[in-house]
C-alpha cells in the first residue's frame, strides 16, 4: 500500500501498463513536456521516451482518429482530452468510428483504445469547463464508459481499460485529483463489476466517481444504515450487484452528477423497477443536479452539485415518509 | 455610470485615449492576477497582457453594431470594446453584477451593446459562430461585419479550416484574426506547427491574408481597416496574423517556465504600451510625464473597482434557473 493522490494514481497505472505492455502508447495535449494540465502525466516522458508519449496539437479529432487507426493497428492508445467537453470537436470519432469498427468488419478490426477526460463541477471552471457529460458516450454501444471514484478505483479501473480489448473512456472527476488515498498494486478491479463499499439494510445508494465520496458523507450524516455502491462501470453497469442490493433493502436512490433529465440513473432505475417491482418498499428515486449550466458563481456552484446534506435529507425524507423526496430547487420555489 | 457604448465611443479618433485604454487592460489584468492569486477569484484567468494592442485596435476600427467572437483570454478585448472594468471584474469574481451576472467566471465575457458574443472556453469555437453572423449580415443586406479572434493554437484545430473555406465560397463578411502569441497553452508554436507564418493557411481557401506586427496599434489598425472595409464592401474574408506575445503564462498559476531563457525580455521590449507611448510622445500627443500620469491614474482606478467589485452582492440561487431556454415570442 502507498499513499497517493489521485493523479498519481493515474501516473502509476499509465507507468505500470507501459512497462508491462510496449505496444501502449500516450498522447495529449501538453501531457509530455509539461506533464499534464491536471499533472496525470507526470515522468512519463522521461521514463519512456517521445515515441511513445507525445503532445499534440490542439487537434482533438486529429489526436483521437490516430488513436482509433494506431489501435486497430495493434496498439493500445490511451489519449487525454483535457476536458471533456473538448470532445466535442471529436465525438464522431468515438461514438460513430471506434465504437463502429469491429461490428462493420465483422469481428477483424478491434480498438483497443483508453480516452481518458477530467470530468465534473466544483472548481469554479464556469459552464464550458464543468460538465460530465457522461451521457453522450453512454448510449453508444460499443463503448465502455468508466468512472473511478477514488485513487485505488483510479489505479485499478484505468489498468483494466487499458487491458480491455475495447474502446473505453474513462471519465475522472476532477476535483479528486488531488485527494489523498491508499493504493494497492496489486488489487484488480474489473470493468462492469461494481463494489459495495458500504453495507446496510434499509436502503440502496447508488454513485458514481466524486458522487460516491458525497453520498458516504451524506448517509454518516443522516445515520441511515445504507448499502453504497460504488457503480465504477457505466456501460456495462453491474446490474447483477445493483439488484441483488435492492432485494435486500427495498429502496434505491441513485447520486448522479449530471442534468435530472437524460441521466444514467434513470436507465438503472428503469430496470430495477422492470425486473423487481415487488421487491420495492418504496418509489426508487434520483437525486442529481438541475436541468441547468453550471453556474460559475462559487455559492451557486456548491449549490448546483448534489450535497452529503442534499442526499442525507432526501434519504431520512424517503424512508420517515416513503414517499419520493423533492429535489431543493422545487421546495424553495426557485424552479419547477 | 458610463455605459459600454459610451466608452466604445470614446475610442473614436482620440490615440490618447487608445493609449489610456490599454492602460487600463494592464492594470486589470495585473489585479485580476493579484486576485486570483489571493483566492479572491475561483477558477481560472487566462490573462492577455502583452496583447494589448490588438483588442485596443480591432475596437477603435469597428462599429458598435459588427460583432466579435473571441476566446477565453478575453478580459482586453471586451474592455476594449467597452466593457468597464466593474462589469468584467465583477464576472471574474462571479457578482451578480459582472457582465453574464455572476454565472459565466472570467472565460465567458459579453455585452450586446458593443457587440461582444459570448466568448468561448473551447478552442476554435468561435470561428464558424463569426462566419454565422457574417451570413446573416450578408443575407440582411446589412454593411455590418464580424470579425473572431482566436489564438495560434486554434488554427490546428478543425473549425478554423471549416469556417475559413465557407467564409471563402460564400464571400462572407468576415475578418479572421488569429492573435499568434507564440504560445498554445503550454507549448511553444513551433512543436505543434509546421509553418511560422499562421497566415498562409488562408492561401488554401483563396482568401487574403496578412501579417502585421501585433506590438504597433497603428499597424493593426491599418491592417484591421483594410479588411474590414473589404468585408463591408462586399469583398469576403481575410485572415489577419497579428505577431503578439504572450506577457504571461496559460491560466492560473502557469509561471511559463518552458519558455526559452531571454525570450520574453525581448518581446518586452517592444511591450504594446511602450511602443504605444513612444509613437504618442513622437507626435506631441503625449509627454513621459503625462504617461507617467495615466499609468498612476490606472492604477488608482482598478484598485478603487477592485474595492467596490469587492463589496458587490452575489447571485441569488434562483438566477441559475434563468435564462436556459427562450419563452416563443407570440404576438
Amino acid at each position: 500500500m502507498t499513499a497517493m493522490r489521485f493523479r498519481q494514481a493515474i501516473v502509476a497505472a499509465l507507468t505500470d501498463e507501459m512497462s508491462t505492455d510496449s505496444s501502449v502508447i500516450f498522447f495529449g495535449e501538453d501531457v509530455a513536456a509539461a506533464e499534464g494540465p491536471f499533472k496525470t502525466s507526470e515522468g512519463l516522458l522521461s521514463t519512456f521516451g517521445p515515441e511513445r508519449v507525445r503532445d499534440t496539437p490542439i487537434s482533438e479529432m486529429a489526436f483521437t482518429g490516430a488513436a482509433v487507426g494506431a489501435a486497430m493497428m495493434g496498439m493500445k492508445p490511451v489519449i487525454e482530452i483535457m476536458f471533456i467537453e473538448f470532445l466535442g470537436v471529436a465525438l464522431d470519432q468515438v461514438v460513430t468510428e471506434a465504437a463502429k469498427m469491429l461490428y462493420l468488419s465483422k469481428g477483424q478490426y478491434s480498438v483497443p483504445m483508453v480516452l481518458r477526460a477530467s470530468s465534473g463541477a466544483g472548481l469554479g471552471f464556469g459552464c464550458q469547463h464543468s460538465q460530465t457529460l457522461e451521457n453522450w458516450v453512454a448510449a453508444t454501444p460499443g463503448l465502455k464508459v468508466v468512472t473511478p471514484s477514488d485513487a485505488q478505483s483510479a489505479y485499478s479501473l484505468l489498468r483494466a481499460a487499458i487491458q480491455d480489448p475495447n474502446p473505453v473512456v474513462f471519465l475522472e472527476s476532477r476535483i479528486l485529483y488531488a485527494e489523498r488515498g491508499e493504493v494497492d498494486r496489486t488489487i484488480e478491479m474489473e470493468i462492469g463489476k461494481a463494489r459495495v463499499v458500504q453495507s446496510g439494510s434499509d436502503i440502496t445508494i447508488v454513485a458514481l466517481g466524486n458522487m460516491v465520496n458525497v453520498a458516504r458523507e451524506g448517509i454518516g450524516k443522516s445515520g441511515i444504515s445504507a448499502d453504497l455502491i460504488d457503480l465504477g462501470t457505466i456501460v456495462p453497469w453491474d446490474r447483477a450487484c445493483v439488484l441483488e442490493s435492492v432485494s435486500k433493502t427495498g429502496r434505491l436512490v441513485v447520486v448522479e452528477e449530471s442534468p435530472h433529465s437524460g441521466g444514467w440513473g434513470s436507465e438503472i432505475i428503469a430496470t430495477v423497477i422492470s425486473e423487481q417491482f415487488n421487491s420495492l418498499k418504496s418509489a426508487p428515486f434520483r437525486i442529481t443536479t438541475p436541468d441547468v449550466p453550471v453556474p460559475f458563481n462559487g455559492e451557486l456552484e456548491a449549490r448546483f452539485l448534489p450535497s452529503a446534506a442534499e442526499v442525507s435529507r432526501q434519504m431520512q425524507e424517503a424512508i420517515t415518509n416513503n414517499s419520493v423526496p423533492k429535489p431543493w430547487w422545487i421546495i424553495e420555489g426557485v424552479s419547477k | 455610470m458610463t455605459t459600454s457604448l459610451e466608452r466604445r465611443n470614446e475610442l473614436i479618433g482620440s490615440e490618447l485615449v487608445w493609449y489610456e485604454r490599454m492602460l487600463e487592460i494592464r492594470e486589470f489584468e495585473k489585479q485580476t492576477n493579484a486576485l486570483f492569486a489571493s483566492g479572491s477569484i475561483r477558477g481560472t484567468t487566462h490573462l492577455c497582457n502583452g496583447q494589448e494592442a490588438l483588442a485596443v485596435a480591432l475596437a477603435s476600427v469597428l462599429n458598435p453594431d459588427d460583432v466579435v467572437s473571441a476566446t477565453y483570454r478575453g478580459h482586453g478585448i471586451a474592455l476594449a470594446l467597452g466593457l468597464t472594468s466593474h462589469s468584467v471584474l465583477a464576472e471574474i469574481m462571479g457578482k451578480a453584477t459582472g457582465c453574464a451576472g455572476g454565472l459565466g467566471g472570467s472565460m465567458h465575457l459579453c455585452d450586446s451593446s458593443v457587440g461582444l458574443l459570448p466568448t468561448s472556453a473551447i478552442i476554435g469555437a468561435g470561428m464558424p459562430i463569426a462566419a454565422g453572423a457574417a451570413l446573416a449580415f450578408q443575407i440582411q443586406k446589412k454593411s455590418n461585419v464580424a470579425v473572431a479572434v482566436f489564438g495560434d493554437g486554434a488554427t490546428n484545430i478543425g473549425a478554423f479550416h471549416e469556417a475559413l473555406n465557407l467564409a471563402s465560397i460564400w464571400k462572407l463578411p468576415v475578418v479572421f484574426v488569429c492573435d499568434n502569441n507564440v504560445y498554445g497553452e503550454y507549448s511553444r508554436i513551433n512543436v505543434t506547427t509546421p509553418i511560422e507564418d499562421l497566415h498562409l493557411r488562408a492561401n488554401s481557401y483563396a482568401m487574403p491574408n496578412l501579417k502585421v506586427d501585433g506590438m504597433d496599434i497603428y499597424l493593426v489598425r491599418e491592417a484591421l481597416q483594410g479588411a474590414i472595409d473589404r468585408a463591408r464592401s462586399g469583398g469576403g474574408p481575410t485572415l489577419i496574423e497579428a505577431k503578439t506575445y504572450r506577457f504571461a503564462g496559460h491560466s492560473r498559476a502557469d509561471q511559463a517556465l518552458y519558455r526559452p531563457e531571454g525570450e520574453l525580455e525581448m518581446w518586452q521590449k517592444r511591450d504594446p504600451i511602450k511602443v504605444t507611448e513612444d509613437h504618442l510622445i513622437k507626435k506631441g500627443v503625449l509627454t513621459e510625464a503625462k504617461a507617467k500620469e495615466l499609468q498612476e491614474a490606472a492604477d488608482k482606478f482598478m484598485l478603487e473597482i477592485v474595492s467596490k467589485t469587492q463589496a458587490d452582492p452575489e447571485p441569488e440561487i434562483g438566477n441559475m434557473f434563468k435564462n436556459i431556454l427562450k419563452e416563443r415570442d407570440r404576438d
